[in-house]
């Protein structure tokens, strides 16, 4: 890790500084107005899949943000070299690698938590929101810009899946973080438990933001 | 009647624009139009209104509910009387005393729940109060088991109301029907709780025998032989949620609909024809009791009669043109019987149907709109 973000800073200083006006915008941006979830709808899936209890989503949430760090910083590095019509295998490439990387260290380090993600943690290589930085923002900006653009992205997953799980894992088992909290005699609530719950939180939080920040259907 | 009219004039200034409770006025508005009529005139257009509005027709499928309602909550107390474990004498009052006691709470929570969020989003919104959640309130309590937490009830009408409706825009938008949003809501976040042996009041607390509790659907996805007598089954005399065992009574409100004109009759015999066709191709099939079941009797047991009468000819959420209520209708009855008949897990195959149905209604109409066009066009041309 250290060799690349040493590496960025280098290249940055040269011309403005890593948390100029515009990059501090790159990380606050998908966190609220260009959310990748609810504004971009991309990276639904797995935001479908994974949210039923607090700590995996936790895990995915670490897992998602790593691979598009590293991904984004390294096809940014890359930019130049790789040639256009491969871009998508090689993008792919580092993306796959990253995974792999990812899943080995959650098996050997946090096989109960890898067992329940099973092949969500394989499917992060085809996440749209990574797949989505990579082409939209990595092949046309420096490493600095890049990094920032993938810790905001990153954020910006983790500030949907980490309400949305909350909330599911409450009403649906009761319980938060695997510590019971709504007392022994709850019980439960199927709908939370099946994806559907999700896609029902999920909307909520679109409409609360939406009405929170006065979005208009464009024609 | 004088002294209503009287008050309601007298408060109604502070109702108008610029009187203190203008933010109300949606409140009040509901609350009037509910006692009378509506002093509406148009202003252009067409100068004849039909005068059975919204709030009529409403009411209108609210006492066509009647029978099934009056008759549920007779059963509910019937069926705990007659499988008592210690056996109770009991007369008919008793029997209808205990039903309501049961029933008449989950009524109340369901228009509590229901119509505060209704007002509520309606005074948000500056809307006028429609008088959708009318039907959808009492439909609620006649399609659950009797011995329903009312917390369920409470949760339930309100995510069909929040969720079913109001993201939709209210009354008349909505693609799903509310009562039945409830009740798959019901099925699916308490699955314990609404299956298995809680179909005769009582049986949880161990007051009622517990053999007695299987229904007919219950019994066949099991893989036994259904027992009871059609009659029976027809009159409504067996265990099930509170309005929907009689399919007699459905039959009275159907004819009641339908002499009105409020609900389609093309929908009700549409969907009676699907079941019926696709129960007899499964007799001609055989192989296990529930292909073997003879054809009438998937129109007699469970939900079936009900919500073919009652929520697949939902105004809103069925297919609006006439080729299309006939598609609409068939397809909830071949759907109805073929996930009965195929999927153990799910007993109850209409409540999917019909959802199902909604969901595909604007297609149904889009296809049925477009070859309508493509018709004409075709004479324009020759």
């Amino acid at each position: 890790m250290s060799t690349e973000t040493q590496a960025v800073e280098e290249v940055v200083k040269e011309r403005e500084p890593l948390f100029s006006k515009k990059n501090r915008k790159l990380i606050t941006n998908p966190l609220d107005a260009d959310n990748p979830i609810t504004v971009q709808v991309l990276g639904v899936c797995s935001a479908l899949a994974v949210t039923v209890k607090l700590i995996p989503t936790l895990y995915m949430c670490i897992s998602v943000l790593f691979v598009l760090v590293f991904s984004n910083v390294a096809i940014s590095l890359l930019r130049n070299v790789i040639p256009g019509r491969i871009r998508i295998i090689v993008q792919l490439l580092v993306v796959a690698s990253l995974v792999a990387v990812v899943d080995q260290v959650l098996q050997a380090y946090a096989y109960d938590v890898s067992k329940q993600l099973s092949v969500f943690v394989g499917l992060i290589i085809t996440n749209c929101i990574i797949m989505g930085r990579l082409e939209a923002f990595a092949l046309a900006n420096k490493p600095g810009p890049a990094l920032m653009d993938a810790i905001g992205n990153g954020l910006g997953y983790a500030a949907i899946l980490i309400p949305v799980a909350f909330f599911r894992e409450l009403l649906g088992s009761g319980s938060l973080f695997g510590f019971n909290i709504l007392g022994e005699g709850y019980p439960g609530n199927g709908v939370m438990m099946s994806p559907v719950g999700a896609c029902i939180v999920l909307g909520l939080l679109i409409w609360f933001q939406r009405s929170r920040n006065g979005y208009t259907e464009e024609a | 009647m004088k002294f209503l009219r009287d008050t309601l004039d007298k408060v109604k200034p502070n109702f108008e624009k610029g009187g203190k409770l203008y933010f109300l006025h949606s409140s009040f508005d509901a609350i009037e139009t509910f006692m009378f009529v509506p002093n509406h005139t148009t202003k252009s257009g067409s100068h004849i209104r039909d005068g059975i509005d919204l709030k009529r027709t409403m009411f209108f499928v609210i006492i066509a509910l009647i029978p099934a309602l009056l008759f549920g909550i007779y059963n509910v107390g019937y069926q705990h009387y007659s499988n008592l474990v210690t056996p109770e004498a009991h007369t008919f009052i008793d029997c209808f005393l205990f039903g309501a006691l049961k029933v008449l709470p989950i009524i109340a929570v369901s228009y509590i729940v229901g119509l505060g969020i209704e007002f509520a989003f309606c005074q948000v919104n500056g809307h006028p109060v429609n008088e959708g959640f009318l039907v959808s309130g009492m439909l609620i309590p006649l399609i659950v088991p009797a011995d329903i937490p009312l917390w369920m009830v409470a949760v339930s009408t309100a995510f069909a109301v929040i969720i079913g409706k109001e993201v939709f825009g209210g009354t008349g938008m909505n693609i799903l029907n509310p009562a039945l949003t409830s009740r798959v809501f019901l099925y699916i976040a308490y699955p314990v709780e609404m299956a298995g042996d809680i179909w005769v009041s009582g049986i949880k607390e161990g007051l009622v025998d517990a053999s007695s509790g299987a229904t007919a659907l219950g019994e066949l996805g099991a893989g036994n032989e259904y027992t009871v007598s059609a009659m029976d089954s027809f009159i409504g005399l067996i265990p099930g949620s509170v309005g929907e065992t009689s399919a007699l009574m459905c039959l009275i409100g159907a004819a009641f609909l339908i002499v009105t004109g409020i609900g389609s009759w093309r929908i009700m015999l549409s969907t009676v024809l699907g079941a019926l066709g696709m129960g007899l191709i499964l007799n001609m099939i055989g192989g296990n009791p529930y292909y073997e079941l003879p054809a009438y009797q998937h129109l007699i047991i469970g939900g079936f009669a009900f919500g073919a009468v009652f929520m697949a000819t939902d105004p809103v959420s069925a297919a609006h043109t006439t080729m299309g209520k006939w598609i609409y209708g068939a397809l909830i009855g071949v759907l109805t019987v073929l996930i009965r008949v195929f999927n153990p897990a799910y007993p109850e195959g209409i409540m999917f149907a019909i959802l199902f149905m909604n969901v595909m209604a604007p297609l149904v109409d889009n296809y049925v709109v477009k070859s309508n066009i493509k018709r004409r066009l075709s004479r324009v041309k020759a």
